[in-house]
């Protein structure tokens, strides 16, 4: 399948503030795609109507072939598709192999596997993953001790750890100190090369989303103002114009 | 190996005292009873309170609903209920040590597993709501409970029940319910410890962190809860109705659903002791216990002032309770700590954080 997310004229608006207007786009299978746009401008809003964190007012949104658009959040995430969120949040009271432990897939998960104890590869998965992410050597530390970069790239361990088939991150590298951005850019195109995860990147740091996704949207005031390669992006006047506030 | 021989010795000395306690002080055994259900009570609501983070102030509920599910079928086997509660103080009825026997076996099974279907009903209602609302609602529904039950003239209204008396001798009952204690208290503690080595502790306790990140990363949030809640309600069934029997007289408000004293008792005991833990209710318990007679006793007229200058010092000074505070000062005996081997790759990400 060449897109694994379709998004289809959607609607969504809180009382009479429209986040949303006539959205369509397109995320293709295993590639990154990245989406932009100035602040309020319904980015967020976008991602919690995909992932189906509420409820949306009028359009369609497939995943994977499948009509998505009235399912829950949890339901969601088991079929393959997880968010991260722009608030960083992970269990802060739990340790960091407690969190990545928990995370592990729930789609197979029967009822009897809540009462059984965590096999010994998934531990070694876990504790692979946070080397990945650099977090080996904390990982008995409560998660909530950790700096605000640390976390980030915990949750980041922590949605691998779930094995979804599209990861949405929500400006996955707001708030990390410019140096650790390198590794982290680094990082997600290993996710998406390496285990063959089909990414979708809200991100406000241009250098970064330029970087990574291979083709971009940008929003504005609730519509889509633009789409292309990133190249075609930066030269957009539309684009440089609401970031510029030229209106 | 010689920690785990500790541990072994550690649960024998406990389990022998338990034993042998009421034999060494019989003046005490009803206390020593009722240290148990304390016990029992601190670890049921630890599983909510504590791993799950929702504060339930209604657990009270299936204590009450087993009490009188539980006196209900010892007599019901035996007599027509209506009758028996109608014809309350008139006559006097013995039970034939079979039957009361039989009556109690039964009764404590059904006291347990109908508390655990009200958990799933009730459950299925209350757990829309969330933080002080979730607490609010769930004593609601334990109030509602003692008066409803006050209202229904078939299990003796306000007025209440009297219990099927013993068949025996006073200090036989008195071990007989001990021991009835002891055991429920135990199993509740062995049934827990092994919960809280499987995966399902892992998602309560993620739940208690934040639930939203739980569901959006696919946990059954609601069965979890829902089955978390039974277990407490399973427990705390059995306890209702051997306390009923212990006391042997049961009416709704003071005895059943006491939401201002054991319904209380349960949330400050796990305070005290500290919350998320397995052993934090079980101090909690006897240190609440103790200082409860002690104060009952010494300073009569003055205890419940002496219960809330308690409560006031746990809930502003010491709020992570007691195995909370072990936790903090000796962070690394519960694992907390900073591996010293860096894994490959990880030295360059540290250093430019430093940078």
């Amino acid at each position: 399948m060449r897109n694994i997310i379709e998004v289809r004229g959607v609607n969504k608006s809180f009382g009479g503030v429209v986040a949303n207007h006539d959205i369509s786009l397109d995320v293709q299978t295993a590639k990154i795609t990245g989406l932009i746009g100035p602040n309020g401008s319904g980015k967020t809003t976008l991602f919690n109507s995909i992932v189906g964190f509420h409820p949306i007012d009028s359009g369609t949104i497939q995943f994977g072939g499948h009509e998505i658009s009235k399912i829950r959040v949890q339901k969601i995430a088991r079929l393959g598709m997880l968010r991260t969120f722009q608030q960083t949040r992970i269990y802060t009271e739990m340790n960091c192999v407690k969190n990545m432990l928990i995370s592990a897939a729930h789609h197979k998960t029967g009822w009897f596997d809540m009462f059984r104890k965590y096999p010994q590869e998934l531990t070694e998965r876990a504790e692979h993953l946070l080397e990945f992410v650099g977090l080996f050597s904390k990982r008995n530390l409560i998660s909530g001790d950790l700096s605000f970069g640390q976390q980030k790239l915990l949750e980041f361990a922590m949605a691998l750890m779930n094995e979804p088939k599209v990861l949405l991150l929500d400006e996955p590298t707001a708030g990390i100190n410019p140096t650790l951005i390198n590794g982290l850019i680094d990082r997600l195109k290993r996710a998406n090369q390496e285990f063959g995860i089909t990414l979708f990147v809200i991100e406000h740091n241009m250098r970064v989303v330029m970087n990574l996704a291979e083709s971009i949207y940008c929003l504005a005031h609730g519509e889509m103002l633009a789409k292309g390669t990133p190249d075609e992006i930066k030269n957009n006047q539309n684009v440089i114009d609401a970031y510029l506030g030229a209106h | 190996m010689k920690s785990k021989t500790n541990k072994i010795l550690f649960y024998a000395v406990i389990l022998l005292a338990g034993i042998f306690a009421p034999i060494i002080f019989p003046a005490y055994t009803f206390q020593l009873a009722l240290l148990w259900m304390m016990i029992l009570f601190a670890l049921t609501w630890d599983i909510l309170g504590g791993q799950m983070g929702y504060n339930s102030l209604g657990n009270i509920l299936f204590f009450g609903a087993g009490m009188y599910i539980c006196t209900i079928v010892q007599i019901g086997m035996y007599y027509d209920v209506a009758e028996y509660t109608a014809h309350f103080g008139a006559v006097k009825i013995d039970f034939t040590p079979y039957q009361y026997f039989s009556g109690l076996a039964l009764g404590l099974v059904s006291a347990a597993i109908a508390s655990l279907v009200f958990a799933v009903i009730f459950g299925w209602i209350v757990f829309g709501l969330r933080g002080p609302y979730f607490a609010i609602g769930t004593l609601g529904v334990a109030i509602a409970a003692g008066e409803l039950v006050g209202a229904w003239d078939y299990v003796g209204g306000g007025g209440g029940i009297s219990v099927p008396s013993y068949p025996g001798e006073p200090d036989d009952r008195a071990l007989f319910f001990y021991a009835l204690c002891f055991i429920s208290a135990v199993s509740t503690f062995v049934f827990l410890k092994w919960l809280y080595s499987t995966r399902f502790k892992l998602a309560l306790n993620a739940i208690r962190d934040d639930e939203e990140k739980a569901e959006a990363m696919g946990i059954h949030t609601n069965r979890y809860k829902t089955i978390a809640w039974s277990f407490a309600a399973f427990f705390l069934g059995i306890s209702g109705g051997i306390f009923g029997n212990m006391t042997g007289f049961i009416e709704p408000l003071e005895v059943a659903f006491p939401t201002v004293t054991f319904g209380i008792f349960m949330v400050l005991m796990v305070l005290l002791g500290g919350k998320g833990t397995l052993w934090g209710p079980v101090i909690g318990a006897v240190l609440f216990h103790l200082i409860k007679e002690i104060t009952w006793t010494y300073l009569l007229g003055w205890q419940w002032v002496a219960l809330g200058v308690l409560i006031i010092i746990n809930v502003v000074f010491f709020q992570q309770g007691i195995m909370g505070w072990v936790q903090d000062k000796w962070p690394d005996l519960f694992g907390i700590s900073v591996d010293s081997v860096m894994a490959a790759g990880e030295e360059e990400n540290s250093t430019k954080e430093v940078a």
